[in-house]
């Protein structure tokens, strides 16, 4: 009998635990070390702007300050393990009784932090991704010291407080908070070039797209507070138990129809912050950030808030019909479409834009068909992989002046000064791709294995492998054209960035082999037009990221019992936390009884009525039970030669990708422009070019939502400036007006002054006169 | 004492007005000839100053309205039997011969401004 309160223990018993105070465990007021630290690097920063200040200073103020931070969080980890839950109260922020109708209302948002293993989570990889990136930062944007140096790493700072108020914060309006802080803070640094037409343009695009889904989350917060009658995830989470409680004993149709809508409006909030159709279009425009910012926020860190929430908010999730099968469909396909947009790209940083919205569509779709494990695990490895991707490109983009295209670069790995970038790359490759043993190979597999699993999911489960064998593919069409093959590279147009003035021209030094005899046309003091390899800062963060990167998939084995090789780590974390959850249709090798992921060593058996959530609650309470699917006939998590069936398949089509990728791009490639992969382009017909013109949504936006929002801007245009601008005019012309009409009569002549005396008199007596006789016959 | 005083005064009064002769009322039409006197005057004196540029005579017509005002204040107080009206007058006058030296004295600084005694010639305080 599945133990149903085991499910959301951590909630039902988070009263008991301690609150900050001396209490069953550990405190987590040392998390305020996070917000703290980098509130205080973000003023520091704005100081050094302040001071002028042209060294790298505020480069080291962060480095020092999110390390802290991460110190912190490790010290919190290590203090709680996976099993405690505390709340760590700072302050109190809106504290509103008041009265409706007739029944109180009470609004308590306080400044307090949730600490969960799924927060600590979380906030280990974005604290420890924070401290590299501005290690890479500090060199990266070293040609822009002064004050662009300290406004870059001002916002940096700026977000990573509000990426811990969003992880952390114990109410929704804390996470909005965060969620708009993040926002912001994109906005800035996408638009840190603000000189460039088109990053200001992405930095807008961004934002507006964001916005939309933000109102999507404010409504959904707004029903929540309506509803359950506070935002705080305790009320929240236990008030959910009852619902959950209805799913196990059969009563679904009882979940009233509103703790069914919350999920679909948060879910549209999550689309917009972790770019899912529709609201992707602002991912890959977002490149035009300088890549720390690429690396940090759209690939680590701010787009798996999507993620994060409806991990976060799970038991609401469960409860509603339609929630988990949308967000499974838009994960998906938002997947499958990013994917061949990849395919066809010849900008590598777009080309990870993409791979990062394909894999994010992974993660929704993990969550959605029951692997809570999978999805949040997937989080963590595509953080440090894919971190990792985008600052080798954005080492190869440093070193070559601003050159991004794979048609003009070649054969990197092999240039003096290049092998840790390339072996870092390699290292993020093989895991994108899901090479067997690798990390993404894991946390993809789950994810997979899951989808087969869960009835109903089976077509998702197809269109992600399928994907998989997609991203294999672009992933190493990028490392086969720029890493090896026949050394080649031209110049990019922007050496170290725009602020430099540099007259360039198109200067292309055409390199074949090592010897550079272009000193002659260097007169820029040692940059020119020769390829600088990446200095210690860059190298040392890529080395600690590919290894972290590799042991990542360690954490999948290492953990509580149950769960080694099944998420390991990972997996005992989210099992604690308020998304812990384990799917009925999930078997795994070794029989039913073993307890897999389960907490506080109950046992899993599949009984007269398993606990079914949401989306197939229905079928259950109409007496049949969705039985689990299969893959093709066989349980994907059984056991073939030795290893899960799931890990062979998965393999074998990410092996089957990557040589294509092989075949087309490094075979016979004889040039950095051309390939076998253009030769076959006509079989394609159209559809290559309407893969590389991304499909041409973001036309079809500009068709449907920009020209008629230009329009009827223009039409208000004309109501302003007429109707409005002419009313304050008309209020403005009409003492004018009557001044005009009146000056004529003060002539400075006496005798027209007693004229109008005279008159004014005569028609008073004329008036009393006809009202006295009146008055008299009345 | 008090009683003694009030018949004192009454007879002090009653007598004062039996001695000087007290006048018998008017008839209410008469009354009417003399405010057509007053109107009359006031309306030449009104139409004289609205009409003529010489500042004298200007002044002229508004001592001409003047008496108009005067006749109408003694011609009320005879119908109502009643002093006051002439005491009124008394004042009139006085103000009206007053002014009369003001504004004779303004005229003479006005002529040597600009040799003219041109009410027209005076606009400067146009617009």
């Amino acid at each position: 009998m599945i133990d149903m309160t085991s499910i959301l223990a951590p909630w039902t018993t988070l009263t008991l635990a301690s609150e900050g105070a001396a209490g069953a465990g550990p405190s987590g007021m040392l998390t305020w070390a996070v917000p703290g630290l980098t509130l205080l690097a973000t003023v520091l920063c704005g100081l050094c702007a302040a001071f002028k200040v042209k060294s790298k200073l505020p480069a080291w103020i962060t480095v020092a300050c999110l390390a802290g931070s991460f110190a912190a969080i490790v010290k919190t980890y290590l203090d709680f393990g996976s099993t405690h839950q505390a709340i760590a109260h700072a302050f109190d922020w809106f504290n509103i009784q008041a009265t409706v109708g007739k029944s109180p209302v009470n609004l308590v948002a306080s400044f307090s932090f949730f600490i969960d293993p799924l927060t600590l989570t979380w906030m280990l990889f974005v604290t420890g991704l924070a401290t590299l990136i501005a290690l890479y930062a500090s060199e990266y944007m070293s040609h822009d010291v002064g004050a662009g140096y300290c406004r870059f790493f001002a916002a940096f700072n700026l977000f990573v407080f509000s990426m811990s108020c969003l992880v952390m914060g114990d109410n929704l309006i804390l996470l909005y908070l965060g969620w708009e802080g993040v926002g912001l803070c994109s906005y800035l640094l996408i638009g840190y070039f603000y000189k460039k037409p088109s990053a200001v343009a992405a930095a807008k695009k961004a934002f507006i797209v964001n916005r939309i889904g933000d109102l999507f989350l404010a409504l959904g917060i707004f029903l929540t507070f309506v509803h359950f009658g506070s935002v705080e995830y305790k009320v929240i989470f236990a008030e959910a138990a009852k619902y959950v409680e209805m799913l196990r004993i059969g009563r679904f149709e009882e979940i009233p129809f509103i703790v069914q809508l919350i999920p679909l409006l948060l879910m549209v909030g999550a689309f917009g912050k972790s770019a899912q159709l529709p609201l992707y279009v602002w991912l890959p425009d977002a490149m035009e950030g300088p890549t720390p910012v690429s690396a940090l926020i759209h690939a680590a860190t701010m787009v798996t808030a999507g993620v994060y929430l409806i991990a976060r908010t799970y038991p609401l999730f469960l409860c509603s019909e339609y929630a988990l099968p949308t967000v499974a469909w838009v994960g998906s396909l938002t997947a499958l479409l990013a994917a061949t947009i990849g395919m066809a790209q010849f900008d590598i940083k777009r080309i990870m834009a993409y791979s990062t919205v394909s894999q994010l569509g992974y993660m929704f779709a993990g969550l959605a068909v029951l692997s809570n494990v999978g999805g949040v695990f997937h989080v963590v490895t595509h953080a440090f992989f894919k971190a990792l991707l985008f600052l080798c490109c954005g080492a190869v983009m440093h070193g070559f002046g601003g050159q991004l295209d794979l048609r003009k670069l070649s054969g990197v790995a092999k240039m003096k000064g290049w092998l840790v970038v390339s072996i870092g790359m390699f290292v993020g490759c093989i895991n994108l791709a899901g090479v067997p043993f690798t990390a993404g190979f894991f946390s993809k597999d789950m994810i997979l294995a899951e989808a087969f699993v869960t009835p109903g999911m089976a077509p998702i489960g197809w269109i992600l492998l399928f994907t998989a064998g997609l991203t294999a593919y672009y992933t190493f069409r990028v490392f086969f054209r720029v890493f090896v093959g026949p050394q080649h590279y031209e110049m990019g147009e922007e050496s170290h960035g725009d602020d430099h003035g540099h007259a360039h021209g198109h200067d292309h030094a055409h390199g074949h082999d090592k010897a550079h005899d272009h000193a002659k046309h260097d007169s820029h003091g040692g940059h020119g037009n020769h390829p600088h390899a990446p200095g210690w800062a860059i190298n040392a963060v890529l080395a600690t990221l590919a290894v972290l990167s590799i042991a990542a998939a360690g954490l999948n084995f290492i953990g509580p019992k149950p769960m080694q090789g099944h998420g390991g780590t990972v997996a005992s974390m989210v099992q604690h936390s308020s998304t812990s959850f384990t799917s009925p249709f999930a078997h795994h090798e070794g029989g039913h009884d073993a307890g897999h992921g389960e907490s506080d060593g109950h046992e899993a058996h599949a009984t007269v009525k398993p606990f079914v959530p949401g989306p197939w609650a229905a079928h259950a309470t109409l007496g049949e039970a969705p039985h689990a699917g299969s893959f093709l006939g066989q349980d994907p998590h059984g056991e073939v030669l030795g290893v899960g069936l799931m890990y062979w398949v998965s393999g074998v089509v990410g092996f089957i990708g990557i040589a294509i990728a092989f075949v087309l791009h490094f075979m016979g490639r004889t040039t950095a422009a051309k390939s076998k992969a253009d030769g076959l382009l006509p079989a394609f017909g159209p559809l290559a070019s309407w893969a590389q013109h991304k499909w041409y949504v973001d036309e079809f936006y500009d068709f449907l939502i920009k020209r008629p929002i230009l329009v009827l801007s223009h039409i208000f245009h004309v109501i302003d400036a007429l109707l409005v601008d002419g009313l304050v005019n008309l209020v403005g012309a009409t003492p004018r007006f009557i001044g005009k009409a009146l000056r004529p009569s003060q002539s400075g002549r006496l005798h027209e002054y007693a004229t109008g005396m005279a008159g004014g008199l005569a028609m008073i007596l004329l008036i009393v006169l006809v009202v006295t006789t009146l008055l008299k016959h009345v | 004492m008090s009683v003694l005083l009030t018949n004192a005064t009454e007879l002090i009064a009653s007598t004062t007005l039996a001695q000087t002769g007290f006048p018998d009322p008017m008839a209410s039409g008469i009354l009417s000839h003399y405010l057509f006197v007053s109107a009359a005057l006031f309306t030449i004196g009104l139409i004289g100053f609205l009409t003529r540029r010489n500042l004298i005579i200007m002044f002229l017509c508004t001592e001409l309205m003047f008496q108009a005002a005067g006749i109408a204040l003694v011609a009320f107080g005879r119908y109502h039997l009643d002093f006051t009206g002439q005491t009124f007058l008394i004042f009139v006058l006085t103000v009206a011969a007053a002014e009369a030296a003001m504004a004779l004295a303004l005229v003479v600084l006005l002529f040597r401004r600009r040799e003219t005694l041109d009410a027209e010639d005076w606009t400067d305080l146009k617009g």
